[in-house]
């Protein structure tokens, strides 16, 4: 269990105020200066030496990601903050936005620094209208410090840090959706290559980070790399906020250290399962996007990147979603269908075409009105979509359904068996 | 030179080359939807997903740059399935309704199913129905059967210039649509009919009317603009179906432009199918003996100096051939091709070629454009500007009236005055010209057709010179000519001999010494001052020229014959005879070498051979198809006083330019709609 003096968001629950005088009360801003001389192979190396693993689902290394962008640049690059958080079941980047903003906008100050960025967006999703404005007064107090823009903190390195607001479309946060949408067009993915380290937003070498990533960036540089690395286990350090939600009797977004056992995060901190573990059906660890565990997975299985992709899922944003044995598990599931149908941008074949039709089988599955014949019809129609599509929205609506048919498919065979027989009974 | 292995075999493709066509250099085919080699990548249909070694996913060949060392698979059980698997979900909410479809076989959607597809359909739910959309006259829509491959978009977008297709809504919602409702105003909108995949756009004109096996295709010419542009003219029994583009990369590519697509409906209509002739003062239908005994008649006792010649614009060069023999043999000068009065003699011929060629303009890097209007004179020539434009690092500016080009131009000046300042070096952007690796100049038909015509070529010749323009390995003087006759007339001399008058001299009638007028296709004329002249009008159409007429010699319209046609890059090209003249009409050069003999004034040509031999010796240039002779520069214009007069276009309704063109209904609407409607400020859903 992480200590209160490993804790990075000091004030997530937002008992202080998020303004900069409280902020700088809890360390933040402090001695930026010194961290943005030591210079950009510095800050890059830090990062890296961290083990920091991309917060935003992906879990690739924040400090390689970072070491992809050219040394040398003929004009501006970009760094562009990914806080178009819509995951379901997530919900870490709006408390930061919300209680500890500054963590952001200085965490934005030292990216750029490690990039050589002289610009940075934080895209923030439309919805969050509360989150933005204090956002915004963050980055307008942080500029009338001086800490931001031209000798940015005394530096004498200059940033300018600009919010965007979103109009909340999920697909606006896979990255090269982001930056379409940046650029004022139809939020949808690029292909790639070429990535964003060398063509992102308008056309200049850009990346993309989740908010989380760039917000504990600050803690991590003053407090050192190896603190961080000490957190959790080998590849998967540090702390993470988890968002556990569902069927638990205190639902949270709570910091914990890397690796801790989904059993002790939902016991300690959200005060158990409804009912008491045995009453546990399932969980969905990492946001909606990520396949869902059975309880007997989640006797054991520790809340990582590399543990919960061993398990057959993934740790994706941390948004742990609970399920007790009340739970309809075929019509959640058809629920999250239907998100990913409404949210497909159309773009490409598999996903505007096969998020429909996967919608629509798993609704008659819900009721029982299929034929035993059709799961096998429906799991291929997931891997007709899954692996074959521009962007990960095709994979992530394929995985719920494929985690459900891999751990449920008896309870689906039950439902048709009994709707069937209660259809031949009426007529 | 990245090298590839495709399927066990290496291939060696140019840097820059996608997976996708280092396939197709080792001999395979990848099947695709929304790749189309001259439009930007989109990479969204997924059906050229191959197998790459390393990638735990399959790649979009179309979209993956080819990289040295990859190991490219295209015939693996998971290619297969990809594929199938694309093919299952593009016809999930595909309406299947090839039997009533009009791209019905010659669907790519239909043929990859074949090859890759499903046999049947797991599909349970119900289908997904679109709404069609309101696309102009000349598109329908049937948008359930859209397969969103964005082709019409890109091409709307970037080949034709005007931002007026997008997708709305996403997921199975997405739509193509023009966002607020309205005719797609390019001038080269039908060509996303060839280029959508399946039949969700189709030509609003043909729909309907036919099935694509039952047609006969004749590789053909285009002759309603100067470009020459490649077509194939599909026809059933004695009627034309539709008109598409052929590829010619040096001239149209694969495009065409909507009036040379859509104006046939005007080849069945105001049809002159018979002889006529005047009597009592009204044309009444009779034969061709008839006809020529009146012709011959009135000719008895006119002096050989009051018979005139004026040519059209749609007229083919063999039958300037008899035009010019028979001219000769009755011994008359006056003979015009000119039908607008441009002030070009014919005398060398870069001075009315447009001799930097088509495909040369990719290699210009500024380009001043002189009294012309490119979009509408000629819409290919316009959209090889814009191509190059894109490319960037061309200046394109302008000494006329403005209109949008579809790319910036910069205005330099109304008229000619301008035109001296460059010529003379006054004004800045003759540095730019002369600063320019490959400059050129564009001469408009509108700039030569005025009374100071040979004093404006004059100033372009002495710009060109000026400038650099004219070396050995490039030619940056050009002539846009509007009428598809025109080189070929000059290059075989059809201007008024010594004495002669030209068309506006011809014109005055009976009071300008003109006793008897020859109208061999000449529609773009005045004809109100011809008085009591005997004017004996040959060609295919009850236009202009008929209703003058005296006597009428129903002609060939150009898909009704085999002739040569030269371009206005000076390059010879030949139509086929894809239908038959309607009724009593006859190939041109036929009914002049028949009336000659009635005339008594015999031209020894007896066959299409013969006449095209005395063509090549007459005009040695035109004896290779499709080769273009380079012209020799040479002192032309006539230096003098400039008129203070602004340039203007000849072409003021893009839609209605020819006797085809104005008999076309389609074309009508358009015109309607486009021109005489913009002018009124509609919308295209007024009413």
């Amino acid at each position: 269990m992480l200590h209160d003096k490993d804790r990075i968001f000091k004030n997530l629950y937002g008992e202080q105020s998020w303004g900069l005088e409280a902020a700088r009360q809890r360390g933040d801003w402090d001695g930026t200066a010194e961290l943005v001389a030591k210079g950009r192979e510095w800050l890059v190396q830090q990062v890296k030496d961290s083990g920091l693993r991309g917060r935003g689902g992906a879990g690739f290394p924040t400090g390689l990601k970072w070491s992809f962008m050219p040394k040398q640049s003929d004009g501006p690059v970009y760094l562009v903050v990914n806080a178009d958080e819509s995951e379901p079941g997530t919900c870490k980047d709006r408390e930061i936005m919300r209680n500890e903003p500054h963590k952001l906008v200085e965490g934005c100050l030292l990216a750029g620094v490690a990039m050589g960025c002289s610009a940075g967006y934080i895209y923030i999703r439309g919805e969050f209208v509360r989150e933005a404005e204090v956002l915004e007064a963050a980055v307008r107090e942080a500029y009338e410090a001086g800490l931001l823009g031209k000798n940015a903190c005394g530096s004498g390195y200059d940033f300018e840090l600009y919010v965007h607001r979103g109009a909340g479309a999920y697909i606006c946060g896979e990255e090269t959706g982001l930056i379409e949408s940046l650029e004022g067009k139809k939020g949808q993915p690029r292909l790639k290559p070429p990535f964003p380290a060398m063509v992102g937003l308008y056309g200049r070498p850009t990346t993309v980070n989740n908010v989380e990533s760039i917000a504990v960036v600050p803690t991590i540089l003053r407090r050192g790399a190896s603190w961080f690395a000490g957190l959790g286990r080998e590849k998967n350090t540090g702390t993470k906020i988890f968002c556990i939600s569902g069927h638990v009797n205190q639902p949270c977004t709570v910091e914990e250290e890397m690796g801790i056992p989904l059993k002790e995060l939902i016991e300690k901190h959200c005060g158990g399962v409804r009912g008491g573990w045995n009453n546990l059906l399932a969980v969905i660890p990492g946001g909606s996007s990520v396949p869902l565990m059975p309880k007997s997975v989640c006797d054991t299985v520790r809340m990582d990147f590399d543990s919960l992709r061993d398990a057959g899922s993934g740790l994706g944003t941390a948004g742990v979603i609970v399920m007790d044995k009340s739970t309809d598990i075929v019509k959640a599931i058809a629920r999250l269908s239907k998100f990913y149908m409404h949210e497909s941008c159309g773009q490409c074949t598999p996903c505007r075409e096969g998020t429909g039709w996967l919608w629509r089988m798993m609704e008659r599955m819900a009721q029982g009105r299929a034929r035993i014949e059709e799961i096998d019809l429906l799991f291929d129609v997931t891997k007709e979509i899954e692996g074959h599509t521009i962007c990960a929205l095709g994979d992530a609506a394929a995985w719920p359904v494929q985690g459900l048919i891999r751990h449920f498919r008896p309870e689906i065979e039950r439902r048709i068996v009994e709707y069937t027989k209660n259809a031949r009974a009426a007529a | 030179m990245p090298k590839l292995t495709i399927d066990g075999q290496e291939v060696e493709v140019p840097p820059g080359s996608t997976v996708l066509q280092a396939c197709e250099a080792a001999g395979r085919e990848i099947p695709v939807f929304c790749y189309h080699p001259r439009l930007d990548i989109a990479g969204n249909c997924r059906m050229c997903l191959v197998e790459m070694e390393k990638s735990p996913k399959p790649i979009a060949s179309c979209a993956m740059p080819a990289g040295d060392g990859m190991v490219i698979k295209t015939n693996t059980p998971l290619v297969h399935k990809a594929r199938k698997g694309v093919l299952e979900l593009l016809l999930i909410n595909h309406p299947l309704d090839c039997p009533i479809c009009d791209q019905g076989g010659e669907c790519d959607l239909q043929d990859l199913t074949l090859f890759y597809g499903p046999d049947q359909s797991r599909f349970e739910e119900n289908k997904r129905p679109v709404a069609d959309k309101y696309l102009g006259p000349l598109i329908s829509t049937h948008m359930t059967r859209c397969i969103h491959c964005t082709r019409c978009i890109r091409f709307i977008d970037q080949v034709a210039g005007v931002e007026e297709l997008g997708a709305v809504h996403r997921g199975e919602h997405m739509e193509i649509t023009t966002w607020i409702e309205k005719a797609l105003s390019s001038e080269l909108s039908g060509n996303i009919i060839d280029l959508c995949p399946v039949g969700a756009l189709n030509s609003k004109p043909y729909e309907y009317r036919a099935r694509t096996w039952e047609l006969k295709k004749t590789e053909s010419i285009d002759v309603l603009d100067a470009v020459g542009a490649n077509i194939r003219v599909d026809s059933r029994g004695s009627e034309v179906m539709r008109v598409l583009p052929r590829l010619h990369e040096d001239i149209n590519e694969e495009w065409l432009a909507d009036k040379s697509r859509f104006s046939y409906d005007g080849l069945k209509r105001r049809r002159l199918d018979v002889p006529m002739v005047k009597s009592e003062g009204k044309l009444a239908p009779s034969d061709w003996r008839t006809a020529f005994s009146a012709i011959k008649d009135r000719l008895e006792g006119v002096d050989p100096g009051k018979i005139g010649f004026i040519v059209g614009d749609l007229v083919d060069a063999e039958t300037m051939v008899m035009v010019r023999e028979l001219a000769a043999a009755i011994g008359t000068p006056h003979v015009d091709c000119r039908q607008d009065g441009a002030k070009l003699d014919g005398k060398v011929r870069a001075e009315y070629l447009f001799n930097t060629t088509i495909a040369g303009i990719e290699q210009a890097d500024a380009v001043l454009l002189v009294g012309t209007n490119p979009r509408w004179e000629a819409p290919l020539i316009n959209a090889r500007l814009r191509k190059r434009q894109l490319q960037g690092n061309f200046r394109v500016a302008r000494i006329g009236a403005p209109f949008d080009l579809t790319y910036p131009v910069e205005d330099l000046g109304a008229g000619a005055q301008t035109l001296q300042e460059l010529a003379s070096g006054q004004h800045s952007f003759a540095e730019v010209l002369k600063s320019a690796k490959n400059p050129m100049v564009i001469v408009g038909a509108g700039a030569i057709a005025r009374p100071d015509g040979a004093a404006i070529v004059a100033l372009a010749r002495e710009l060109a010179v000026a400038c650099n323009m004219v070396r050995d390995d490039w030619n940056g003087y050009n002539v846009l000519h509007t009428a598809a006759s025109r080189v070929a007339g000059l290059d075989l001399g059809l201007v008024p001999g010594e004495g002669g008058r030209d068309v506006a001299g011809m014109l005055e009638g009976v009071a300008g010494g003109i006793e008897v007028l020859f109208l061999i296709g000449a529609d773009e004329i005045d004809t109100s001052r011809l008085g009591d002249t005997f004017v004996v009008y040959q060609g295919h159409h009850g236009d202009v020229g008929a209703h003058a007429a005296d006597v009428i010699l129903p002609g060939a319209a150009y898909t009704e014959k085999n002739a040569i046609y030269v371009n206005t890059e000076g390059r010879p090209q030949r139509t086929k005879l894809a239908v038959f003249p309607p009724g009593e009409a006859k190939e041109d050069w036929k009914i002049l070498r028949a009336l000659s003999e009635v005339l008594g004034r015999v031209v020894q040509l007896n066959s299409l051979p013969e006449v095209r031999a005395r063509l090549t010796a007459l005009a040695p240039q035109l004896r290779a198809i499709d080769v273009i002779e380079p012209a020799a520069w040479g002192e032309f214009g006539r230096p003098g006083e400039l008129g203070r007069a602004a340039f203007t276009s000849p072409v003021q309704d893009f839609y209605q330019t020819n006797p085809i063109s104005r008999a076309s209904a389609v074309m009508a609407e358009c015109s309607e709609l486009f021109v005489r409607g913009a002018a009124q400020g509609a919308t295209g859903t007024h009413g």
